[in-house]
């Protein structure tokens, strides 16, 4: 191959500069890193600007380095490096370096990670500027914290490090929820999640033995790469169990009941952790060992039909929820279902690409809620609300752009991914795609009944003239987000209508494999595609126009009470689950303190009871004792006359 | 003189000592009762001295010695103790006027 020296001496030079940005990915976990401590360490003399500029600057640095890397991981042909740091655990044969994993999927999450998570502190700087200095700091120590974790979860190069950062996301999830700890509820909220969540880690971590136990090593590449050599059964049994994990932290059946609760904690938080990052993290992993996953089609088919119920599920609760933040917990339930059904069909690149527009609008929405529970002073019942549109015209606006992009309306975000996920659901079985079109159109009807009950109609709270809009540190993010949650959707323009306009698709081929492969002739796409963007709508028209003057206040009957309880599942886990578990707790109780206590307490008391009957010998009566004397020496004379030797 | 009656008389007073001992209350006379068994004891050891020499004289000129210096011992250690208790007796007496044993009862609380 010919070649002149100094197109080599310039190709050298060029993989230097990549090298040297690639090097520095430490500092984009680093830096959030160390806002944390600043915050956390500092919280009682930082004052609250400092604290906010503190909390959200290392935030944007991070974003500023991930924009680097991200200008050198999209150059063609670059195909994913480890960065090892240290090594971490080295025990046996097995070695367990602290690296990570730079490579387009990493890095895309990176982006929305330290975008989104940078928006958000801004808005939080307003949203929380009520509370206490010290608490203020706290806060922003957790949100940082909680993006350190992430970061390490998304960075990590192997399943060690992507699992110390899952529980580290996990632990700041219990943090936030209980940030207002004071409120049991909350705090039982936190629990909640934290235990649900932990149900779901110990899959994981089995998983993880397993994979050891099969590959010798938890590193992603070598495990991808020995994968095809191992027996289906345990490829299955280590997929299922991360899948399991997945479950947990990504809100799926059966362990997805802990997110509505989550909204417990300050809605900046919801929007972060709770429906544009965290909850996201199983989708990630699941795309990330997508190796693993292809040679399972019985992992895949488990997949695609629990993130299909998941989503259908938590729709139509959504339906009939009036607390505005848990319609936009359920909707996010539904969501994630979604990607899982992208997961299960092998579409990796729709589900990563409905991650990405779902972390801008539903970021979009959370905020915009925030921005409504903020006006109306803490409300967040949506039958008090009504005609918000009048005195919060940002509000309203960027609102009414997510809602558009997450009911799938052409040419908002959400249309584009929701659209490729059925696709692809559509090629693989016809029935998924029906259920999910349904979900999508349900989707739109909840999301149009919450925007029309919220801001449209008449006022029907009370405190009317409190109503303003929110100052700029809130309206700033909101546009930010709702512009991207309306032009993100044209990096994935699907095959069917311009040929090779896929651009996210072509950027992580060389992660998730292969580009879109539409099993489907274009024609068919094409009218799916019609078909669904119509009827969605023509849904949220309808939602819209039923519930702009007469909204839905009335107590649901039949069952739509079945609905507005979510299915009684909380109940029906506490029937089948909990009660039991507090039965056994009980029963053991009763062992403990009545017969293990009773031996250990009994063996105390026999050795005091006769103590204390030994006591009565010691009478100080010095004829007794003399007595005694006498009585043992006449003992000592028997034994020695009669006792034979 | 056969050694039984040296041993009873021995015994004979030890019992007494004994006796005494156990039933009186008097402190000064339970001392008397101690010195009395002490003194049995010393009348035994000279008598089995005495009676053990007589009988290993031919061969072991020194045999029974040894028993009589214990009983020395035995008088030292009794004077010794009798100056104690009686310093014990007085004291207690001046602190309940009395020399009733069962008021040493007290000494416990």
């Amino acid at each position: 191959m010919p070649f002149s020296p100094r197109g080599a001496g310039e190709k050298q030079a060029e993989a230097q500069a990549i090298n040297m940005s690639i090097q520095s990915i430490w500092l984009v976990p680093a830096l959030p890193l160390i806002g944390f401590l600043i915050n956390g360490l500092f919280r009682n003399s930082l004052s609250k600007s400092l604290t906010g500029i503190i909390g959200s600057g290392t935030i944007l640095l991070s974003f500023v380095v991930s924009l680097l890397i991200f200008g050198q991981v999209r150059q063609p042909g670059f195909h994913g490096e480890v960065v090892t740091l240290f090594d971490f655990i080295s025990v046996g044969k097995l070695s367990i370096p602290f690296a990570f994993q730079v490579d387009q999927l990493s890095t895309l999450f990176l982006l929305i990670i330290t975008g989104v998570g940078f928006l958000i502190h801004l808005y939080s700087t307003s949203y929380m500027h009520e509370e206490e200095a010290p608490h203020f700091a706290r806060y922003f120590a957790y949100l940082n914290l909680f993006v350190f974790s992430m970061l390490l979860l998304v960075l990590g190069a192997n399943f060690i490090i992507l699992f110390i950062g899952w529980e580290g996301v996990g632990l700041c999830s219990y943090l936030l929820i209980g940030y207002w700890f004071k409120n049991l509820e909350y705090g039982n909220a936190a629990k909640k999640a934290f235990i649900m969540n932990r149900i779901g880690d110990l899959g994981f971590l089995i998983a993880i033995f397993l994979m050891i136990k099969q590959f010798g090593s938890v590193d992603f590449g070598e495990v991808f790469e020995h994968a095809s050599s191992a027996k289906v059964g345990m490829l299955t049994a280590i997929t299922m169990l991360l899948f399991v994990g997945a479950t947990g932290k990504s809100a799926q059946i059966p362990l997805y009941t802990w997110l509505p609760d989550a909204m417990a904690g300050p809605t900046p938080v919801s929007a972060l952790i709770h429906a544009a990052t965290m909850v996201t993290a199983g989708i990630y992993m699941i795309a990330r060992s997508h190796v693993l996953f292809d040679l399972t089609p019985v992992t895949q088919g488990v997949v695609a039909v629990i993130g299909l119920l998941t989503a259908l599920l938590a729709a139509t609760i959504a339906l009939k929820q009036n607390d505005i933040k848990k319609v936009l917990a359920y909707s996010t339930v539904s969501q994630l279902g979604y990607m899982f059904l992208g997961l299960g069909v092998g579409a990796y690149t729709g589900a990563v690409f409905h991650v990405m527009t779902h972390a801008f609008f539903k970021a979009l929405l959370f905020l915009g809620a925030g921005s409504v529970i903020h006006a109306m002073g803490g409300e967040q019942d949506m039958r008090r609300m009504g005609g918000l549109r009048k005195w919060m015209p940002v509000t309203n606006a960027t609102f009414l752009i997510g809602c558009v992009a997450i009911a799938g309306i052409p040419p908002f975000s959400g249309f584009f991914s929701k659209d490729e996920i059925l696709a692809a659901a559509y090629a693989k079985n016809p029935i998924y795609y029906g259920v999910g079109l349904f979900t999508a159109l349900l989707t739109a009807f909840y999301m149009f009944r919450l925007y029309a009950t919220t801001f449209s109609g008449g006022f029907r709270g009370t405190h009317e003239h409190h109503l303003h809009e929110s100052p700029s540190a809130i309206t700033i993010p909101l546009i930010v987000l709702a512009a991207l949650a309306t032009v993100a959707g044209f990096l994935g323009i699907p095959e069917a209508l311009a040929p090779d306009a896929h651009v996210l698709g072509k950027y992580l081929a060389p992660v998730v494999g292969g580009e879109v492969k539409s099993e489907v002739s274009h024609g068919t796409e094409l009218g799916l595609m019609a078909l669904a963007a119509v009827l969605a709508a023509a849904t949220s028209l309808f939602a819209w126009s039923r519930f702009k003057s007469k909204p839905d206040l009335a107590e649901p009957t039949g069952f739509g009470k079945v609905l507005a309880n979510k299915w009684y599942v909380d109940e029906l886990y506490n029937a089948i689950i909990v009660k039991p578990l507090d039965l056994l707790a009980q029963l053991l109780v009763f062992i403990e303190k009545n017969i293990i206590d009773g031996i250990v307490n009994g063996v105390g008391r026999l050795v005091q009871y006769g103590s204390r009957q030994l006591r009565l010998l010691q009478s100080g009566q010095v004829g007794g004792y003399v007595l005694l004397m006498v009585v043992g020496i006449l003992v000592l004379f028997l034994v020695e006359l009669f006792v034979k030797k | 003189m056969p050694i039984n009656y040296y041993i009873f008389l021995a015994v004979a007073l030890f019992c007494i000592g004994v006796a005494g001992v156990l039933t009186r209350r008097n402190a000064i006379i339970i001392f008397m009762c101690i010195e009395l068994m002490l003194n049995a004891v010393n009348l035994l050891l000279v008598a089995f001295s005495k009676m053990h020499y007589h009988a290993l004289s031919a061969t072991a000129p020194h045999a029974g010695i040894d028993g009589q210096l214990f009983v020395f011992f035995i008088m030292v250690v009794a004077a010794a103790e009798v100056s104690v208790g009686l310093a014990v007796i007085v004291m207690m007496y001046r602190n309940t006027h009395s020399i009733d044993v069962n008021f040493l009862n007290r000494l416990k609380h």
